[in-house]
């Protein structure tokens, strides 16, 4: 906690300075938590704990003086949030995850508008510099808050399939952001520069800027396609964080500042791995405009390039039923359809057989990180059964069936062969090493990335088409 | 395009260039198969289940070498050259570069040869890398061999008559064959050390159960493509009196210590097999490359004075049936990556046809040109000079190098803002900007550690974590005041308290569904 606000909040001051650091930590631990299973509800435990102390230790400090403004602010907002999280389906956490964000994000440019309006008084007691400084972290942070925000609603949308899945690109869209990121920095210095604390002009440059960045966020996210939805979320994710330390340094908070790094690295180091697991660099995510035949000339590029063998659901029945290892690979196509309870029915019969199934998880599968092991967690999965991408690789050689249920460029294997492929080069389940590989799929349509597949081709694929849900029904029945 | 497998004459060679399994493949490939009568008698597998697998059977030794490609393990003998039709191919191992003779009276012949023992060790041709298969067999049968010659139990036995220790295994060089071997020893009960040059190895050797042994001594073996390098005279010094003292105390050693195209280093010097107790065993899998131990004699089991070191050269064809199916599957992935049998070629575009490819009708294309594996090509060695660990094991692909200039221009861009918050800024800010560096440093080692199953649950919480904003807006809002500013900050706490509450309830709901 920083000397010059002690002073104005005397003793009490300190005991919150000491309630924050036991709260940061309470965080830390609360991700450290989630480093596996077992110790991962302790670590919501943790989150909670620490989100408590904190809250307490604000609302019985001095500076917080009327609570008939927020005390039913946070009453509506623990209501509806507490509706929000019993209510979602899982198959629709993608799209809770990114309002989420876009709250933080709003809540951000709030704080730091507000905090412009009515300064602390340690910031107006300071001198030039101090004042400077909080004026560039008000406009850092409002820009940040903002693009999380309405970027944030738009990828909310997108997942939601209220706006299309497939990427906006306007001619010279590079520029035109160019544009909008030079204009912030450049309104950043009258701003900074002029009258300090209430001048009118302060005040129109700062909303000019929040509506620009308002338009920057909304534009990032348009152009950028349904399928790397996943890193978008992510990378949301960071920036909610960057958003709330920003923030903290507005307020000269240190709680916000630590929670909102840890955050923001999170998200970043989230971004990352979901990005190398499609071979691609943040920068080539995050301009969008992938399988689409903006970079990659594949739309209709490359047709059907053989015979697919159709098969029938009792056959693959006989198929499963002599088999000693299955091992399913499930894909959004699983989610969209909503079948994972069956799938999971469909596995046990299995396992009372004696046949050893198990499931093959790649990092980009779904709409979100981890999205897959949190479906297949709910319809019941046991998860040590449920494998990464790099743990089960190798296991397909000595596999009698391979069930690829809704997936299609996870299991690409020109990724690995064909050089020309905008896929080439992505690590992708190996499923064809297998000795049958079974595919459910609607129809031969490729997948997000536009790419055609010649898994479907190979003389160990056959393809049982439908829904994803009645051929699992039709599996479950006949086993 | 028909494919002849001869039978072994090489005197104890009791492998098979070919099994039923590959004959199958190589047939699905498109190739005919001709295998001599009795060929894989020795490997287990009768004339009857090679015919099952629809090759031919010849009692006819030169019609069997009459093929137009031949694939057998062993180089052929001067005899079996003679037989080699002109203009042939031939498949086998070869060592050009120690057997030159060889290699001259098949060029006679207008052959093309391919040296299996030559094949680049690429990712790529893996599946085609017999000296990796052949030393995975090695490095168990070794300890197989020192179990058998060892007077006492591998793993420790606790009995109402009392109780024995487990053996001490000491393995030197972590390349396929001493992996292998540490996992075979381990399997077995012992316990097990290993040694190598190359630090990078490690983590490789504790993950099969073993210690890795480690110098108080700074220096990385790491040499090009997956063989070790040659040691300072400081290193290797501190690395014999490692030896030395482990001698005094271990039960079995293994060395399996190569240098390609040379006669394999010294390692185990005579005053340690001095040391070493009455009744221990060395194993030397370097053996027919003059081995790694002073009083190895190749091919034969010695006892010195109660130390029984075993340098047979054979150890692979000791497990016929399996070695046979190793060394069949990696001629049969070279078909198929030479075009199968309809389009059967010598490709010398192909880098790992190129590589192997020691004469093309009669003509010499040894040495291949060099290709750029991953790692630097390692340094000419010192005459004098030992080197360990050489054992191959597979190559990696080398991180790719970034320009030197955006790393440079990144860093000046950081120490120009550092240097500017230090001059500027007010010491408050300094203090927090601290606060959220350190941070950020937290967050990465933390967040890394999540394992990816749990992603989602992690987004949740930190979405709900960062829901903390809440007490920024309860900052602005609760002043008493009811300005715009209180009322802005009240709409944050109102969105930001969904955040809260709906984050972590959300995740709690997700982490309830996980169960083992």
């Amino acid at each position: 906690m920083s000397g010059t606000e002690l002073a104005v909040l005397n003793l009490s001051g300190t005991e919150l300075a000491v309630l924050y650091l036991v709260a940061a930590v309470l965080f830390i631990l609360s991700l450290g938590g989630l480093s596996n299973q077992e110790t991962a509800r302790r670590g919501n435990i943790c989150g909670i704990v620490g989100m408590t102390i904190a809250l307490v230790g604000t609302l019985l400090h001095p500076h917080v003086e009327s609570y008939w403004l927020i005390g039913p602010a946070i009453l509506a907002g623990a209501v509806i949030g507490a509706i929000l999280a019993i209510r979602v389906v899982m198959t629709a956490m993608p799209q809770l995850v990114a309002m989420l964000h876009s709250f933080v994000g709003l809540a951000a440019v709030l704080v730091g508008i507000a905090s412009y309006l009515s300064p602390d008084e340690s910031v107006t007691s300071g001198g030039r510099a101090a004042i400077m400084v909080h004026e560039i972290e008000i406009w850092v942070g409002v820009a940040v808050g903002a693009i999380t925000f309405t970027g944030s609603v738009i990828a909310w949308g997108k997942l939601r399939g209220s706006i299309s899945g497939s990427p906006l690109l306007l001619p010279g869209r590079h520029a035109i952001n160019l544009v909008m990121v030079v204009a912030v920095v450049v309104m950043a210095f009258p701003f900074v520069s002029g009258e300090p604390v209430h001048d009118p002009m302060g005040l129109t440059y700062l909303l000019i800027m929040t509506a620009i960045t308002f338009v920057l966020g909304i534009h990032l996210v348009m152009a950028i396609g349904g399928a790397d939805m996943p890193v978008v979320v992510s990378l949301l994710n960071s920036y909610s964080g960057w958003a709330a330390a920003a923030a903290g340094f507005m307020l000269s908070n240190d709680l916000l500042i630590v929670t909102g790094a840890l955050v923001g690295s999170s998200g970043a180091i989230l971004s990352y791995i979901m990005c190398r697991a499609m071979n691609r660099s943040i920068l080539n995510v995050a301009f969008g405009g992938f399988g689409t035949g903006d970079s990659t000339p594949v739309e209709g590029g490359e047709e059907v390039q053989g015979e697919a063998h159709p098969i029938e659901a009792a056959a693959v029945c006989d198929l499963l039923k002599a088999s000693k290892e299955v091992i399913i690979v499930p894909g959004y196509g699983l989610a969209v359809a909503r079948a994972q309870h069956l799938v999971n029915e469909m596995a046990n019969k299995l396992r009372e057989d004696g046949i050893k199934v198990r499931y093959a998880i790649h990092p980009v599968a779904g709409r979100l990180p981890g999205h897959m092991n949190v479906l297949l967690a709910e319809a019941g999965v046991p998860y040590d059964i449920v494998l990464e991408m790099d743990e089960i690789n190798a296991d397909f050689k000595h596999t009698s069936v391979a069930l690829v249920i809704g997936a299609n460029d996870v299991a690409n294997p020109s990724a690995e062969t064909d050089a020309t492929s905008p896929i080439y080069g992505m690590p992708v389940l190996k499923v064809w090493n297998a000795e049958n590989v079974i595919v459910l799929k609607r129809s031969m349509a490729s997948g997000y990335a536009g790419v055609q597949n010649p898994l479907f081709f190979l003389d160990n694929t056959h393809m049982l088409f439908g829904d994803a849900k009645d051929s699992i029904g039709q599996l479950v029945s006949g086993l | 395009m028909k494919i002849g497998i001869p039978k072994e004459i090489e005197p104890g060679e009791r492998r098979v260039a070919a099994t039923p399994d590959s004959v199958k493949r190589l047939i699905e490939l498109g190739f005919g198969v001709l295998v001599e009568s009795g060929a894989g008698d020795s490997a287990g597998f009768a004339d009857a289940e090679y015919r099952e697998s629809g090759a031919e059977i010849a009692a006819d030794t030169a019609a069997v070498w009459n093929c137009d490609l031949v694939t057998k393990v062993c180089e052929p003998k001067t005899s079996e050259v003679a037989l080699l039709r002109e203009g042939g191919v031939l498949v086998s191992l070869l060592f050009p570069a120690q057997n030159e003779e060889l290699v001259e009276a098949l060029a006679a012949r207008r052959a093309s040869v391919i040296a299996l023992d030559a094949i680049p060790r690429v990712s790529r041709a893996q599946k085609l890398d017999v000296l990796s298969s052949m030393a995975n067999i090695a490095g168990y049968r070794a300890v197989i061999e020192a179990a058998n010659v060892y007077g006492g139990q591998f793993t420790a036995h606790i009995t109402a008559a009392g109780k024995t220790p487990p053996a001490e295994v000491m393995i030197i060089g972590a390349g396929v064959a001493g992996l292998a071997a540490i996992a075979a020893a381990r399997g077995l009960g012992a316990v097990v050390k290993a040694f190598d040059t190359r630090p990078a190895v490690k983590e490789q050797v504790e993950s099969l159960g073993a210690s890795f042994l480690e110098l108080d001594f700074e220096e990385s073996g790491e040499g090009g493509g997956g063989y070790a390098k040659v040691m300072s005279k400081e290193f290797i010094d501190a690395e014999m009196a490692l030896f030395r003292e482990q001698a005094k105390r271990v039960d079995v050693i293994i060395t399996t210590a190569l240098i390609p195209g040379k006669k394999a280093p010294t390692l185990i010097t005579a005053d340690m097999v001095e040391l070493m107790k009455s009744g221990s065993v060395i194993v030397d899998l370097a053996a027919s490359q003059g081995g790694n131990c002073e009083y190895t004699v190749p091919g034969e089991l010695v006892d010195h004075g109660g130390v029984k070191i075993v340098g047979y050269t054979d150890l692979t064809s000791r497990m016929p049936r399996h070695a046979s199916q190793m060394f069949s599957a990696n001629v049969a992935h070279l078909m198929e990556e030479m075009g199968g049998g309809e389009n059967f070629g010598i490709d010398e575009e192909n880098e790992v046809v190129r590589g192997a490819l020691v004469l093309r009708d009669g003509a010499s294309k040894w040495p291949p040109p060099k290709i750029e594996v991953a790692a630097p090509p390692p340094p000419p060695p010192k005459a004098a000079a030992k080197v360990e660990a050489v054992e191959p094991e597979s190559p990696q692909p080398a991180a790719p190098s970034r320009g030197l200039l955006p790393q440079a221009i990144g860093l000046l861009v950081v120490a120009g803002i550092l240097v500017s918050i230090g001059r500027f800024a007010p010491p408050e800010f300094v203090q927090h900007f601290t606060v959220f560096v350190l941070a950020v440093f937290i967050g990465y080692q933390v967040v890394w550690s999540v394992t990816p199953a749990l992603h989602t649950p992690l987004m949740s919480v930190t979405n709900a974590i960062s829901g903390i904003i809440l007490v920024g807006g309860l900052l602005v809002a609760a002043s008493g005041k009811t300005d715009l500013a209180a009322w802005l900050g009240t709409i944050a706490v109102f969105v930001a308290s969904i955040n809260v509450f709906g984050g972590f309830l959300v995740t709690h709901r997700m982490l309830k569904m996980f169960r083992k």
